[in-house]
């Protein structure tokens, strides 16, 4: 059985569904994180595949910038999250609605 | 040496400022006499921009300073820039002259009042106002100035502010300038829009050839500022008001400065009237002659002595006005040069008598005070017959110019302004037999000087006036008004070409436009006897009803002309009744239409708002179920576009 480029763009699929869908149901920050990066490399995933597929540089270079700005949001988001929980261990997502406007 | 025309303005304006800083640490005299040292270092200022354009051809006197960009907008452009020709300079002149002399009188005419560094706060910035208006080389720096003097004359006017009768009459002062302001505003827009431009140079270059609509309305609607400014019929009504601030005030606005400045402009801007259509120059001239006789006729029946002067201030204006209207500029200037003199001369003297006489200023109680202030006496004198035509005073060689300008033009409007000159004679005459001659009308509380002189003690017993003369430094700037009020005329005799000095220095800046006589020698001394007439008739009169008593004064002196021909009352009233409701009209459609629309919008956004922040739950995760429905419904979106 060969792999064709449709096997990847499926797993992308489904690496995306799984990385929305904990992104919607997850409470811990942490994990909502982390879903957020799943469904970025889920994003990867695919570019490289039809860059490959379509013999084009471009999905490549795509794939560098979102891995940049991924290492950005992580170092941010990550600094967040280390503050909100020396201010209050066990926070989820849902306690911060304290924020709102 | 015309490169120092900015330091005319610049001089009072460094007073104004260190008077800002520092005035209160000076003190008096300190403050007033840096005051009058700025003035004076400007009037020397503009004597050397004098000296220099007299050192060139008459063709190349105009000399344009341009210190900066002020407002740079496309194809608007507005410099800060200085005209230094004949006209201006000559203006600038008399200004910073008499203004030096003013300042000094009132060094000592404010002595011990608690604001006297404030005073001469606002005396540097209204003469530098005035300079910026005379000076400027576009309308829009002219503007600048006329505002400035509107406002200094607010400040001024209301000086003495805990009254509340002063503070009213700045206000009124404030507000009848700000209706002529309209005018001016429009013109100055009107005039953008025709010439590309509003500096002086380059309008007056694209005059020529302008449409004669255009050329009228700008000239008509000048026309409305300069009445404002220089108190014409309708908008005089703050002049007599304006009597309320302290004397020098009176004799800096009403004599050498502010009220000259619509007649300025009108002159300025001749160029422009030339192109008009006939009617506007009618307009001018019988606005000023309607002006001339009516505050004539007010001023005979007034019993305030700075009233009298107030009104006679309005009517030699419209004297102006009519020679601006003749098309003879030149005895406009000279006019307002020679009033100037003689004007603030009689201020100040008149200062010197309110101020001897405990701050009375009713005539009723004056009376033979010559014995007692000589100096005033006799230089009040001198003003008294230069303003009444009198040879060989000046005023007698000014008026004659233009008498013989609206003979020229109109003989109706000759006849009438004869008759404003008669009357011109009468109450100055009033003025002066009421004050320094006749019997003493008041008390020195001291019954026995009385009875050795075999007068009757007056009635009032109550009050006991002094009556002395002032300190030098009152008398002298008088003495030298008298002095210019006396010469004045030999700035244009008009025996021959050569001696009419001010209308040969005066022709560059007219282009032309200068109507020259057309009457003969027999004509012209015709005319000019007919004044001396007048004249001798104002004071023949005078002496008939206040010295020879052989005419009861309650003849002259009608309670309607006291009255200054019930035009305040009406316009009270007016504003009072109608006037009020239509501006209550107007005020309400401003609240309900206009601040409705505005405050419309505003709730529209602040009550969609409040709806829409409840979309902001701050639960991250309902924003993500948000995103990402978004995004589903984006893609169902484009797939069915394409599709079908």
């Amino acid at each position: 059985m060969e792999l064709t480029t449709t096997w990847y763009l499926v797993l992308g699929a489904i690496i995306f569904a799984i990385g929305a869908s904990g992104l919607m149901i997850r409470r811990n920050p942490l994990v909502m994180f982390m879903c957020v990066e799943l469904m970025l490399n889920a994003v990867n995933l695919t570019f490289v595949a039809f860059g490959r597929e379509l013999d084009d540089l471009g999905g490549q270079v795509s794939v560098f910038f979102v891995l940049v700005v991924a290492a950005a949001e992580v170092v941010i988001g990550l600094a967040i999250i280390v503050a909100i929980m020396r201010h209050r261990s066990g926070a989820t997502a849902d306690d911060l609605s304290v924020l709102r406007g | 040496m015309e490169e120092l025309v900015w330091l005319i303005p610049a001089l009072p304006l460094l007073g104004f400022v260190l008077l800002v800083l520092g005035g209160r640490r000076l003190g008096e005299p300190g403050a007033g006499y840096l005051a009058t040292t700025m003035v004076a270092g400007s009037f020397i200022a503009t004597v050397l921009v004098f000296v220099g354009l007299l050192g060139k051809d008459a063709e190349e006197r105009l000399f344009e300073q341009t210190l900066f960009e002020w407002i740079p907008a496309g194809d608007f452009s507005v410099d800060v820039g200085f005209l230094a020709d004949p006209l201006s300079i000559t203006m600038a002149l008399f200004i910073t002259g008499i203004s030096s002399l003013i300042h000094l009188y009132a060094i000592a005419y404010m002595h011990g009042d608690k604001d006297f560094s404030k005073f001469f706060v606002y005396m540097n910035l209204f003469v530098f106002s005035m300079l910026m208006l005379v000076l400027g080389d576009n309308l829009l720096i002219t503007f600048l100035g006329w505002e400035g003097v509107g406002t200094c004359s607010y400040l001024l006017i209301s000086f003495w502010f805990t009254d509340e009768a002063n503070a009213t009459a700045g206000k009124k002062a404030f507000v009848t300038n700000r209706v002529g302001d309209w005018g001016f505003m429009v013109a100055t827009l009107l005039a953008f829009f025709t010439f590309g431009s509003i500096n002086y140079g380059e309008m007056f270059s694209g005059a020529d050839g302008m449409a004669t609509s255009t050329a009228t309305a700008i000239t008509l609607l000048l026309l409305v500022g300069a009445a404002g400014k220089s108190a014409q019929f309708p908008l005089y009504l703050w002049l007599p008001d304006a009597m309320a601030g302290p004397t020098p005030v009176s004799a800096l606005i009403h004599a050498a400065t502010m009220v000259t400045g619509g007649v300025y402009l009108l002159t300025r801007v001749n160029p422009i009237i030339a192109e008009a259509s006939s009617v506007a120059p009618d307009v001018i001239a019988w606005i000023g002659l309607f002006t001339a006789l009516f505050a004539a006729s007010i001023a005979v029946a007034q019993a305030d002595i700075k009233k009298v002067l107030a009104y006679s201030t309005v009517s030699q204006l419209g004297f102006m006005f009519v020679a601006v209207g003749s098309g003879v500029y030149v005895a406009a200037i000279f006019h307002m040069v020679t009033h100037a003199f003689f004007k603030a001369l009689l201020f100040l003297g008149a200062g010197s008598v309110i101020h001897g006489m405990d701050d009375e200023q009713d005539m009723e109680y004056y009376g033979g005070l010559r014995k007692f202030m000589p100096i005033t006496a006799a230089t009040m004198v001198v003003g008294w017959l230069a303003i009444a035509g009198v040879p060989p005073f000046s005023g007698f060689w000014s008026k004659d110019e233009i008498l013989l300008g609206a003979y020229e033009n109109n003989v109706v409007a000759w006849v009438l302004l004869l008759i404003a000159a008669i009357l011109t004679a009468f109450y100055m005459s009033r003025l002066i037999f009421l004050t320094f001659f006749g019997e003493r009308r008041w008390s020195d509380g001291d019954p026995e000087a009385h009875a050795a002189a075999d007068e009757p003690v007056a009635d009032d017993g109550a009050r006991s006036f002094h009556p002395h003369e002032p300190s030098p430094l009152m008398w002298v700037p008088l003495v030298v008004l008298a002095g210019l009020a006396l010469l004045g005329g030999l700035l244009n005799l008009p025996f021959t070409g050569d001696t009419k000095i001010l209308e040969q220095w005066l022709e560059p800046s007219l282009f032309g436009n200068e109507h020259i006589a057309t009457s003969g020698a027999a004509g012209k001394w015709t005319l000019a006897i007919m004044s001396i007439v007048a004249a001798v008739i104002g004071v023949i009169g005078a002496a008939a009803v206040y010295i020879r008593r052989r005419v009861d004064k309650s003849v002259v002196e009608q309670p309607i002309l006291q009255d200054a021909w019930m035009v305040d009352d009406t316009v009270t009233s007016f504003m009072g009744g109608p006037g009020r409701k239509s501006f209550e009209l107007v005020s309400w459609f401003d609240r309900t239409v206009i601040d409705g629309a505005v405050n419309g919008t505003a709730a529209v956004v602040r009550h969609g708002g409040l709806v829409l922040r409840r979309l902001q739950t701050g639960f991250v995760r309902s924003y993500a179920v948000g995103v990402g429905g978004g995004a589903v419904a984006l893609l169902v979106y484009f797939l069915f576009r394409t599709t079908f």
